[in-house]
C-alpha cells in the first residue's frame, strides 16, 4: 500500500438531513414515515397544475437551529430557486431548492479522531425539498413512484474539503448527527433515510495544493458504509495514480454488499440545473429578533456537554466523548445523576455494561428498558452496601429486560446482601470447621488461604454475604 | 341577447321578483351557444348537465329566499388554463387533452361562493403562449365582428363569448396583454388586476411572475363585480398581496373632474394604425370635456419591453411546463423505448410549435452561462420599466393609450413571423412587467371593427381605473355596439 | 453569437422534447432571431440595477406547520396514465 504514505487525501461530503416537521415543506401533507404509498399527497406535492407552494415556518426554524448549531453564519435574506432536472421522483421536474442566498454559510464543527481536535469547515446549509421514492420491477423494466416523500423539508449541508481520511469522515457524520440529535430538529435514521450522505473524494500528492481529479460517491447507506466507500475508493485511485493513469470525474455507486464502487458513468447525464429565483415563493428576511428567538431553542451541544462532564464531573476525556456522541445516552447519564452524586460509577456502568450490551446486540439505548433512574438508585444500593457488586451485575441485566427499579428486582428476588453479622458468622464458623487444610494453611502464613474460605462464605449464601463483613470476620475468627 | 345586456342590477331585480330564473339565464346562455358557435368556437368544453343542476339549485335558494351571492345566477365563461374540479381543463393543449383536475382553483370557490354559473371552458392560446388563439390545439376561434379576423389572445375564447352574447361574463388571464389584448378586439371590457390581487391558485402557470386572473365583460360595471368577487389574499399563494378589498362600486361615479392623465408617446409612435390613434385622441377629448386633464408623458424604456418579457415569461415557463412529464397526469406517448424517450416523446406529442418554441427559448436562456446575459440582464430590465411607471405615477393618476396597436387582423396573418407577433404586444406588456393594473374598454370602430383604450392605473388602485373607464363608458355608447351574428 | 443546430439539440435534450429536422431549422432561425432582437437589452447600462424577481414587495410569506388532510388515492391516481398498486408506473429509471 503507497496511498497512505504518497498521496494526500482530500474528502467533502454532502449530507441531507430530514427536517422532523409535523407538515411538508411546501403544503399540508404529514411528513409521516412509512404509510401506504401516496396516500399523503395532494396537488401541491403532487405537482398538478397550477399549484403553489407556500413555505412552512418550521422547517425555517428548524433549518435555522440546525444552521446555528454548526456555527454557521445566518442569512439576512434568504431566497428559494427552482432547481429544473427531470426524474420521476421530482414531480414538478424542479426541485425547489436554494441556490445563492442559503439560509446558513461559513460554519464549523469539530470532530475528534485519534485523540486529536480538528476542525472541519461548513461551506453552508440550505434547505430544500425531498423528492419522493422509486421501485424497480419488471425485473428492471419498470418502476414504481410513490411521491409520499415528496415535499418533506430537507436541508443540505456542504462540508469544505477539510476532511483527510475516511475515518475523519465517519467521525464528522457522527458529530454532525449528534449534533442534529441534540437540537431535535431530525430523527437523523440513516436507515430511514433522514440522514443521507454523498462524498467527493481526491488524491493529491503531498506537498501539492492543487486538487486531484474527484469523484462523487453515492449510495452509501450507513457511516460505516461511507468510511468503506472511502477507503475503497482511495486505494482505487492511488492505484490508477501509481500506475500512471488518470481519474476520471465521475459519479460513483458504492456496491455495499460487493465492496466496491462502480462507475455510473454513461447512465448520467451532464447536469444543467438551470437555476433561477422561484417566482412562486418571496424573499425571506430574517431580523435579529427572529435570530434570537431561534438561537433560544438551542440546547446545550455535545461539545459543551462533553467539556462540562470532564472538567465538572471529572469524566476521562475518551469517556465524556462516547456518552455525549448521542444525545439520549448523555440525557440517560444525567437521570442517573439525580440519584447518585459518583457521576464516575455512572460513567464506568454506561461504558462497559450498557454499551457492551447494546454493541453486542447491535442496539440503541432507545431500545432497552433500563433508566437512568434505575442505574443511579442501582449504584446508590451499592454504595449503602444493600447489594455486592456481583448482585449488581444481576440487577442490571434484570433492569436492562424488565426496565423495573432495582429495589423492587432486589426485593423480588430477594438479592439482599446480609449484612447482619450473627448470620455471616454463623456461616464463617461452619466454613472454617469444615476446611481444616485451609485454616492450617492460613496460619503456615499462606495469606492466599483466606481468599478460597471468603470464596466458600459467599457460596453458601448465594453471593448475597456483604464481602467486606465475610473478610473481617474471617480474619477475626482465624486470628482468634 | 336581451337578458346578457341587462345590467346586472336589474337582472338580479328580475330574478327577485321571479320574472326570470336562473335557469332560464342558463338556457339563454346554451341556446346563443347553439346559434354561434359554430361559427365563433368559442368552447372547448361544456359543462351543459352540471350548469342545469347548479341553476335548478340556485333556482331552489330563490324561491327560498335564500342569501344570493354576488354574481348570483350569472352565466359565466372560464378560460380553460384556470383549473376547474372534474370538468377536463386543457390549456387549449392536447397534452392535458384528457386531464381530469382532482381540486378547484381559489377564483373558482370564490366564483362558487358568488353563486356564478360555469357554462363551460372557453378556447385561448395553448398555455396561454400567443395574442390571436389561433395556437390552439383544439379550434380556431373567430371573431364576432369578423369571423375572418382572430378573437386576439391568448384569452380569445373568454373575449369572444362575451362579444357574442354566450355568457354574461367570463374570466380570462394575462399575462402579457391577454386580457385586454382580445377584449379590444372583440369590443367588450377587460380587466388585468394587480398582480397579487386576484389568487393564481390554480392557474395554470406559463410565467409566474406575471400572470393575473381577470374578468371579461360587456361592461364595466359587471367588471367590478366580479372583481369584487374574485379579488382578496389567497393563503395557498405566496404572492397574493393581503390588502383590504376595497367596494369598487364606489367607482361607480361617473366623476372624473380634475384626474391626471398621463398619455406616453412611446404607445402612439410608429406601427400604430392611424385610426387606432384617431380613436384613442378622441377618446382624450370625452375626458377632457369631463374635466379630466392630459399630457403627453416619455416611459423611455418601453421600446425593451418586449425583449425583457420574452426572455422573462419563456424563461419561467420553461421551468412551469416541465411537469408536464407523462407520470402523473396527461398523455403518454405510446411504447417508449425507456423512461427519457418517454418524457421526449410525451412532451413533443403533446405540445404545439409555439409552445415548444418558447420552451426552447426560455431553456436556452437559463443555460449554463447565459442566464446573466438574458434572465437577469432581463429582470434587470424590468426594474427600469417599472421605473418609468413610478415616475409617471408620481404626478399621474393613470396612464392611457391604445390596448394595441392595430384592430384585430386577420387569421393565419402573423402567425408565421413570431417576432411581429410577439411586438403587437408593445402597448400590453409593460404593464405586466411593472404589476400595475390596467383595464381595455371599448373606445369605437376602426373599419368595422372594435378599438379598445388602455387605461392603466397604480398598483392596487383599481379603483381609479375602473372610476374612469365607467366615466368614459357613461359619455359613450361604443360599449353597445353589438356584432352581428 | 448564433444558436447552431448542435446548440438546438442540446437544448431539446434538456428540455425533454424531440424535434424533427425541420422543426430544427426552424427553431435555430426562430431563436436567433428573438436573442438577436433580444441583444436589444444590452444597449442598457444595468450594471447598478436591482434586479425585478417579484413585483410586489412583499416577504416572509410563512404558513404555520399544520397538517391537513391528504387527498383520497383515488383521486391521486385518477388522471395516472400508468399504474400499479396505488403507485404512478414508469419505464425503468436507468441505474
Amino acid at each position: 500500500m503507497t496511498e497512505a504514505t504518497k498521496y494526500e487525501t482530500v474528502i467533502g461530503l454532502e449530507v441531507h438531513v430530514e427536517l422532523h416537521t409535523n407538515s411538508k415543506i411546501f403544503c399540508g401533507c404529514s411528513t409521516a414515515f412509512g404509510a401506504p404509498p401516496n396516500t399523503h399527497t395532494c396537488p401541491v406535492c403532487l405537482g398538478h397544475p397550477g399549484v403553489l407552494p407556500v413555505l412552512n415556518r418550521q422547517a425555517v426554524d428548524y433549518a435555522m437551529k440546525a444552521a446555528m448549531a454548526l456555527n454557521c453564519e445566518i442569512a439576512t435574506e434568504s431566497k428559494f430557486d427552482r432547481k429544473n432536472y427531470f426524474y420521476p421522483d421530482s414531480p414538478k421536474a424542479y426541485q425547489i431548492s436554494q441556490y445563492d442566498k442559503p439560509i446558513g454559510e461559513k460554519g464549523w464543527i469539530d470532530i475528534e479522531v485519534n485523540g486529536e481536535t480538528k476542525r472541519i469547515g461548513i461551506t453552508r446549509l440550505h434547505l430544500e425539498e425531498d423528492a419522493g421514492k422509486l421501485t424497480h420491477v419488471d425485473g428492471g423494466y419498470a418502476s414504481l413512484v410513490d411521491l409520499n416523500r415528496v415535499g418533506t423539508p430537507l436541508v443540505e449541508i456542504v462540508s469544505e474539503p477539510d476532511i483527510r481520511t475516511p475515518e475523519e469522515a465517519k467521525a464528522y457524520l457522527e458529530k454532525l448527527k449528534a449534533i442534529m440529535q441534540y437540537c431535535e430538529v431530525s430523527d437523523v435514521k440513516m436507515e430511514e433515510g433522514s440522514l443521507r450522505c454523498d462524498a467527493n473524494i481526491s488524491l493529491r500528492p503531498y506537498g501539492q495544493e492543487k486538487f486531484g481529479t474527484r469523484t462523487e460517491l453515492k449510495n452509501m447507506n450507513s457511516f460505516r458504509g461511507v468510511q468503506r466507500g472511502l477507503e475503497y475508493e482511495q486505494w482505487r485511485q492511488a492505484e490508477v495514480l501509481d500506475s500512471g493513469g488518470t481519474v476520471v470525474q465521475e459519479t460513483l455507486r458504492w456496491d455495499d454488499a460487493k465492496g466496491v464502487t462502480i462507475s455510473m458513468r454513461g447512465k448520467e447525464e451532464a447536469h444543467d440545473y438551470r437555476y433561477f429565483p422561484d417566482p412562486d415563493l418571496v424573499k425571506v428576511f430574517i431580523d435579529d429578533e427572529w435570530k434570537a428567538r431561534v438561537r433560544a431553542t438551542i440546547p446545550e451541544l455535545p461539545d459543551a456537554r462533553k467539556a462540562r462532564y470532564t472538567s465538572e464531573l471529572g469524566l476521562p476525556s475518551y469517556d465524556a466523548g462516547v456518552i455525549t456522541s448521542s444525545k439520549k445516552l448523555a440525557d440517560f447519564f444525567e437521570e442517573s445523576l439525580n440519584y447518585t452524586k459518583d457521576a464516575k460509577a455512572v460513567s464506568n456502568w454506561i461504558m462497559g455494561d450498557l454499551l457492551g450490551y447494546l454493541n453486542a446486540n447491535n442496539l440503541d439505548i432507545e431500545d432497552v428498558k433500563i433508566t437512568g433512574q434505575g442505574l443511579g438508585e442501582m449504584i446508590g444500593l451499592l454504595e449503602k452496601g444493600t447489594i455486592s457488586s456481583k448482585i449488581a451485575k444481576t440487577v442490571f441485566k434484570a433492569m436492562l429486560e424488565s426496565g423495573k427499579l432495582p429495589q423492587q428486582i432486589v426485593e423480588e428476588q430477594g438479592l439482599v446482601q446480609i449484612s447482619d453479622e450473627g448470620a455471616i458468622k454463623a456461616v464463617v464458623d461452619q466454613i472454617v470447621t469444615n476446611n481444616p487444610q485451609s485454616v492450617e494453611d492460613y496460619k503456615a502464613g499462606k495469606e492466599k488461604a483466606i481468599g478460597f474460605l471468603v470464596g466458600q462464605v459467599m457460596k453458601e449464601t448465594k453471593g448475597k454475604a456483604n464481602p467486606a463483613l465475610v473478610n473481617k470476620l474471617l480474619v477475626e475468627r482465624l486470628n482468634q | 341577447m336581451a337578458a346578457f345586456d341587462m345590467r346586472l342590477q336589474d337582472l338580479h331585480n328580475q330574478l327577485h321578483s321571479k320574472e326570470i330564473t336562473v335557469t332560464d339565464l342558463v338556457d339563454a346562455s346554451y341556446r346563443r351557444i347553439a346559434e354561434t358557435e359554430p361559427a365563433v368556437k368559442a368552447f372547448i368544453t361544456l359543462d351543459e348537465e352540471n350548469a342545469r343542476a347548479a341553476a335548478a339549485q340556485l333556482d331552489k335558494v330563490l324561491q327560498e329566499g335564500g342569501e344570493r351571492g354576488l354574481l348570483f345566477g350569472l352565466p359565466a365563461g372560464i378560460k380553460d388554463n384556470i383549473v376547474t374540479d372534474k370538468l377536463t381543463t386543457t390549456c387549449a393543449s392536447q397534452f392535458l387533452s384528457n386531464y381530469d383536475p382532482i381540486y378547484d382553483a381559489t377564483v373558482m370557490k370564490k366564483l362558487k361562493a358568488a353563486q356564478s354559473v360555469t357554462i363551460g371552458k372557453l378556447n385561448m392560446d395553448e398555455f396561454a403562449m400567443g395574442g390571436s388563439t389561433e395556437n390552439s390545439s383544439y379550434a380556431v376561434t373567430t371573431n364576432p365582428w369578423d369571423k375572418e379576423r382572430v378573437p386576439g389572445g391568448s384569452s380569445g375564447g373568454s373575449a369572444a363569448a362575451v362579444a357574442a352574447g354566450q355568457v354574461y361574463f367570463s374570466l380570462g388571464s394575462d399575462t402579457g396583454g391577454s386580457i385586454r389584448q382580445p377584449a379590444a378586439y372583440c369590443g367588450v371590457v377587460g380587466l388585468k388586476p394587480t398582480y397579487g390581487l386576484v389568487s393564481r391558485f390554480g392557474l395554470v402557470a406559463f410565467a409566474s411572475s406575471l400572470d393575473q386572473i381577470g374578468p371579461v365583460t360587456k361592461n364595466v360595471e359587471d367588471s367590478v363585480y366580479v372583481l369584487q368577487a374574485i379579488a382578496g389574499h389567497d393563503p395557498q399563494d405566496s404572492t397574493s398581496a393581503n390588502v383590504a378589498i376595497p367596494d369598487y362600486t364606489a367607482a361607480l361615479t361617473g366623476d372624473v373632474k380634475g384626474l391626471r392623465i398621463g398619455v406616453p408617446k412611446e404607445y402612439l409612435g410608429e406601427g400604430i394604425d392611424p385610426k387606432v390613434k384617431e380613436a384613442v385622441m378622441d377618446a382624450l377629448r370625452v375626458y377632457e370635456g369631463m374635466g379630466a386633464v392630459w399630457e403627453e408623458v416619455s416611459m423611455p424604456h418601453t421600446e425593451y419591453a418586449v425583449a425583457c418579457y420574452y426572455l422573462l415569461a419563456s424563461s419561467e415557463a420553461s421551468s412551469n411546463l416541465a411537469r408536464f412529464d407523462g407520470v402523473r397526469y396527461g398523455i403518454r406517448a405510446e411504447n417508449p423505448d425507456n423512461l427519457i424517450d418517454m418524457y421526449r416523446k410525451s412532451r413533443s406529442e403533446g405540445f404545439g410549435p409555439e409552445v415548444k418554441r418558447r420552451i426552447m427559448l426560455g431553456t436556452y436562456a437559463l443555460s449554463s452561462g447565459y442566464y446573466d446575459a438574458y434572465y437577469l440582464k432581463a429582470q434587470k430590465v424590468r426594474t427600469l420599466i417599472k421605473q418609468d411607471f413610478d415616475q409617471v405615477f408620481e404626478k399621474f393618476d393613470v396612464i392611457i393609450g391604445p390596448t394595441a396597436p392595430t384592430t384585430a387582423f386577420k387569421l393565419g396573418t402573423q402567425v408565421e413571423d413570431p417576432l411581429t407577433m410577439y411586438l403587437n404586444d408593445i402597448c400590453t406588456i409593460p404593464v405586466n412587467l411593472a404589476g400595475v393594473p390596467a383595464i381595455s374598454v371599448p373606445c369605437g370602430l376602426a373599419d368595422g371593427l372594435p378599438v379598445g383604450l388602455q387605461i392603466i392605473g397604480k398598483a392596487f388602485d383599481e379603483t381609479t381605473v375602473l372610476r374612469a373607464a365607467y366615466a368614459f363608458e357613461q359619455q359613450t355608447e361604443h360599449h353597445k355596439l353589438r356584432p352581428q351574428l | 453569437m448564433s444558436i447552431t443546430i448542435k446548440d438546438v439539440d442540446h437544448v431539446a435534450n434538456l428540455a425533454r422534447l424531440t424535434l424533427t429536422d425541420e422543426e430544427k431549422t426552424t427553431f435555430a432561425d426562430q431563436l436567433n432571431a428573438i436573442l438577436k432582437y433580444a441583444e436589444k437589452l444590452n444597449e442598457l447600462d444595468t450594471d447598478n440595477v436591482e434586479a425585478t424577481s417579484h413585483v410586489l414587495p412583499i416577504t416572509n410569506v410563512l404558513r404555520e406547520d399544520e397538517t391537513r388532510p391528504s387527498w383520497p388515492i383515488e383521486d391521486v391516481m385518477r388522471n395516472a396514465p400508468d399504474e400499479e398498486d396505488g403507485q404512478f408506473r414508469v419505464p425503468a429509471v436507468l441505474e
